[in-house]
C-alpha cells in the first residue's frame, strides 16, 4: 500500500488517504488530520472541510459494534423510524452516537441494498432483516451476552 | 447428475444468507463445483440456488443452510422450486441483464463464451465516428435520470482535439431505494467495462474512471478483478495505447451524482457543483475534456454495437428506446430488480410484475428524492421519459417504490425532504435554506401544528427553490412535495384542518387504544411496553406512550390499535 507521503504527491488522492485512515481506525482523529494535511501540504482546515463534507467520514470513535439502520426508501416505508426509536429506547444512543462503554454505536444510513428484507439493520456488516421490536431486542441482547461471556 | 451449482451471491443474496448456504453445500460436497453468480433480480426469493445437470437446470428459492434442505435440492426433489411470478416473464425483457445471475461475474472466460467482448472487437473494426452515429441511431438516452441523448454527448467529446480526454462512469448511485447500478456492477462488471472501452475508442478518451459509492464493496471488488483480467487479455489497448482504468470510491454525498460535483470529488475536493458552462466535455477532470455516463447507459453500449443501432431503436417507444432497469420495492409481493421495455405501463410493473394486490395501492414513488409520486388513477401511463415528466415525476435512475393505502403521503414527502436537506451541499441559498424551511413546515404539518398558510408556503417555496438552485439536486428537491401536493392535497388539508392522518402514521396525530371488549388480559402488552404506559387494568396512558408499536405487535388478539388522537 502506498504510504501517506506518496499519496500526498497528488491532491486527488486526498479522499483515498482519508478512507485508508478511517478503515484502519474506524474514524478520523485529530492526529490523522494533522498528518494528512502535512503530507498533502494543505491547511488542516482544508482537510477538515473535505472530511465534514462526506458522510462516510466520522470524527468520533465508533463502538465495537457498529449498528447501521437502513433508512432507504423501502425501509422507511416499512418502519425504519420505529427501528431507530427502539434502539434509542434500548441503548440510549441517537443517530451518530456511541454508547458510554464504546460497545454499540448507531448510524442511520442510506440503502443497504436489501430492500426485500425491509426493515433491515446491519451490525458490523452482518445484515438482519424483517425486523420487529422483539427480534431487534433479541439481536442486541445476544451481542451483549456474548460480550459478557467473553469477558468472563 | 449434478454438473455445477450456482449460488446467487450479489449483495442482496448475501444479506439473505447465501454465504451460509454456499458454505453448507461445500461442507456436504467438498468436490462439487460451486460458483458464485450475480443477481437474477428475484430478491424476494433469496437465497437462490441453481443446480445444473446434464438434463437441464433447476432453480431453488429461499434455500436454508440445513443438511436436510440441501440434501433435498441436490437430489433435485420438487421442493422449494422457484416459480417465476405469473406474468413477470411475459412482461419483462431481459436485455441488458440477460447474463446477470447466469455467469460468474469475475470470469472473463465465461463472459467471452457468452458473446462478451464481441462488440468491442466489432467496434474496433469500425471508424470511431461510425460508432457515435450508431449510438445516435439507437436513440439511447442517459439512464442516470436526465435522459440526455447519449450519442450526442459522445459526439461532443469526440469533436475535441485535445490530446488527453477522460471518460468517467458515474456509479454514485445515491438514491435511497435504488440498486440497479450496484447489481449491474456486481453481476456484469465486464459488460460495463466493455461499454466503456467502446466509448473510449469512439470518443478518443485515453483515461477512464469509475466513480463508485464506497457503500458498494462487492461492486468495487468485482470491478477491480474484471479490470485486471481485461488488461491481461489486452482489451484496454485502444487507439494505440493502453488505457488506464481506475475505480475511485466516493465517500457518501448524494450531490456527487451531479457531473461537476463528481469531477470535484474525483479531484479529491469537496463535492460541490459549479456553474455550467463550461460543460465537462469542454472543461472537466483536471481541466481535460471529460464525459460522464451512467452505469446502465454504458452497459447498453455493447448491445447496441452487437445488434446495431437500428435494431436497438425498435425496442421501447419512439422517444425512449431500449429497456429500463427498476429497483422495485415497497408494499408489494415480489420486490427485486426488473428490466422492462420502455413504454410498459406503471400498472403492468406494479401489478403484473410486482404482484401488488389489487385495490391496496395508493401510488408509486418514482425517481427517489428527485422524483415524484404518481397516484393509482394514472397507472395506465407508459413509462417513458416524457410521459413521466408530464406527470411531475421523472424517469430518475430507477427506484420504484410502491406505496399502499396504509401510508401517509405527507410523511413520505417529509422523508425525501429530510434526505435532500441533509444532502444539500450548501452552495446555493435557496437549496440550503429553502429545503430546511420546507422540512420545518412539513414537520409542523405532520406534528399536528400546521396551518393552511403552511400548505400554501410549501407550494410557493418549492417553485422558488427550483428556480434558484444551480444543480440538479436543488432543482428537483421540492418535487416529492410538489407532486404529493398536486395529487394528494386532501391529505395535507386533513392534517391541518382536522388533525387527522388517515394512515395513522403521524405520531403526533394518533393515540394508541386498547379495546377492552376484545382484550383477553394476557398481559403481554404490559410486559413488553418499554415505558410502562399500560396500567394493570389495561388502559393506555397516551401521555406516556411513545407510539413504538411494541404492544400492537405483541397482542395475540389485535385488541390494540392506532386511532385518531382525541381532542383535549
Amino acid at each position: 500500500m502506498p504510504d501517506l507521503k506518496d499519496l500526498g504527491k497528488n491532491k486527488s488522492n486526498l479522499i483515498k488517504a482519508l478512507q485508508k485512515r478511517q478503515e484502519a481506525e474506524g474514524y478520523i482523529s485529530d492526529r490523522d488530520i494533522k498528518e494528512i494535511s502535512d503530507a498533502f501540504s494543505m491547511a488542516p482546515v482544508e482537510v477538515e472541510g473535505v472530511v465534514s463534507f462526506y458522510t462516510q467520514f466520522k470524527r468520533i470513535a465508533p463502538g465495537k459494534y457498529k449498528i447501521s439502520v437502513c433508512d432507504g426508501t423501502a425501509c422507511h416505508i416499512k418502519g425504519s423510524s420505529l427501528v431507530l426509536n427502539w434502539i434509542t429506547d434500548e441503548l440510549g444512543i441517537e443517530d451518530g452516537e456511541t454508547d458510554e462503554d464504546g460497545f454499540f454505536s448507531m448510524d442511520a444510513v442510506a440503502c443497504l441494498g436489501c430492500c426485500s428484507l425491509a426493515p433491515v439493520i446491519s451490525i458490523n456488516g452482518k445484515v438482519y432483516g424483517n425486523l420487529t421490536r422483539k427480534k431487534l431486542l433479541k439481536i442486541l441482547n445476544d451481542y451483549q451476552q456474548k460480550e459478557e461471556a467473553d469477558n468472563g | 447428475m449434478v454438473k455445477r451449482i450456482k449460488v446467487g451471491m450479489a449483495s442482496c443474496g448475501i444479506a439473505a444468507g447465501a454465504g451460509e448456504v454456499k458454505d453448507k453445500i461445500l461442507e456436504m460436497n467438498p468436490d462439487a463445483e460451486v460458483v458464485e453468480v450475480g443477481c437474477i433480480g428475484h430478491c424476494h426469493a433469496e437465497p437462490l440456488v441453481e443446480i445444473e445437470t446434464e438434463e437441464g437446470s433447476y432453480l431453488y428459492q429461499e434455500v436454508e443452510p440445513e443438511v436436510e434442505f440441501i440434501d433435498k435440492i441436490l437430489n433435485l426433489e420438487d421442493y422449494s422450486r422457484f416459480v417465476s411470478p405469473a406474468n413477470r416473464e411475459s412482461k419483462e425483457k431481459l436485455y441488458v441483464t440477460e447474463l446477470a445471475g447466469k455467469i460468474n461475474p469475475v470470469s472473463i472466460e465465461e463472459y467471452e463464451d457468452n458473446g462478451g467482448y464481441f462488440a468491442l472487437k466489432k467496434a474496433l473494426e469500425m471508424e470511431p465516428d461510425q460508432i457515435v452515429e450508431e449510438v445516435k441511431t439507437s436513440g439511447l438516452r442517459g439512464r442516470g435520470g436526465g435522459g440526455f441523448p447519449t450519442g450526442l454527448k459522445w459526439s461532443f467529446l469526440a469533436g475535441k482535439d485535445d490530446k488527453d480526454k477522460v471518460l468517467i462512469c458515474n456509479a454514485d448511485e445515491g438514491d435511497p431505494g435504488a440498486f440497479m447500478d450496484r447489481s449491474t456492477m456486481e453481476s456484469l462488471p465486464h459488460q460495463l467495462l466493455e461499454g466503456m472501452l467502446i466509448g473510449a475508442y469512439a470518443t478518443g478518451a485515453n483515461r477512464m474512471f469509475i466513480y463508485c459509492r464506497a457503500e458498494y464493496p462487492l461492486a468495487v471488488k468485482n470491478l477491480n478483478i474484471a479490470i485486471k483480467q481485461l488488461e491481461e487479455a489486452g482489451y484496454n489497448y485502444i487507439n494505440g495505447a493502453d488505457i488506464k482504468i481506475t475505480v475511485k470510491e466516493g465517500a457518501g454525498a448524494f450531490v456527487c451524482g451531479e457531473e461537476t460535483a463528481l469531477i470535484h470529488s474525483l479531484e479529491g475536493k469537496r463535492g460541490t457543483p459549479r456553474f455550467r458552462p463550461p460543460y465537462p466535455t469542454d472543461y472537466g477532470y483536471k481541466g481535460r475534456p471529460s464525459m460522464i455516463n451512467n452505469v446502465e447507459t454504458l452497459a447498453n453500449i455493447p448491445l447496441i454495437i452487437r445488434d446495431g443501432g437500428e435494431k436497438y431503436s425498435q425496442i421501447g417507444t419512439e422517444n425512449s428506446t431500449g429497456t429500463k432497469l427498476f429497483a422495485l420495492a415497497g408494499d408489494l409481493e415480489y420486490s427485486g430488480l426488473v428490466e422492462v421495455p420502455m413504454g410498459i405501463t406503471i400498472g403492468e410493473v406494479v401489478y403484473d410484475i410486482g404482484g401488488a394486490e389489487d385495490g391496496t395501492v395508493k401510488a408509486v414513488q418514482i425517481g427517489g428524492p428527485s422524483g415524484g409520486c404518481i397516484p393509482e388513477e394514472h397507472f395506465d401511463t407508459p413509462i417513458d421519459y416524457d410521459s413521466l415528466t408530464e406527470l411531475g415525476a421523472i424517469m430518475g435512475s430507477g427506484g420504484l417504490i410502491v406505496i399502499s393505502k396504509g401510508r401517509c403521503m405527507v410523511e413520505t414527502a417529509r422523508y425525501f425532504l429530510e434526505f435532500t436537506t441533509k444532502e444539500s451541499c450548501g452552495k446555493c441559498t435557496f437549496c440550503r435554506i429553502g429545503t430546511k424551511r420546507m422540512l420545518e413546515t412539513l414537520e409542523r404539518i405532520t406534528g399536528g401544528e400546521g396551518s393552511h398558510e403552511d400548505v400554501q408556503l410549501l407550494g410557493e417555496l418549492g417553485k422558488k427553490i427550483i428556480k434558484g438552485s444551480l444543480c440538479g439536486l436543488g432543482q428537483t428537491a421540492p418535487k416529492p412535495v410538489l407532486s404529493t401536493l398536486n395529487f394528494f392535497e386532501n391529505e395535507y388539508l386533513a392534517h391541518v384542518d382536522e388533525g387527522y392522518c388517515a394512515a395513522m402514521e403521524c405520531k403526533a396525530l394518533v393515540d394508541v387504544y386498547l379495546d377492552q371488549e376484545t382484550c383477553i388480559e394476557c398481559g403481554q402488552c404490559i410486559k413488553v411496553c418499554p415505558v410502562d404506559a399500560i396500567s394493570d387494568d389495561f388502559v393506555v396512558d397516551n401521555g406516556i406512550c411513545t407510539r413504538c408499536n411494541s404492544c400492537i405487535e405483541v397482542c395475540p388478539v389485535d385488541a390494540i390499535s392506532r386511532v385518531k388522537r382525541e381532542e383535549e
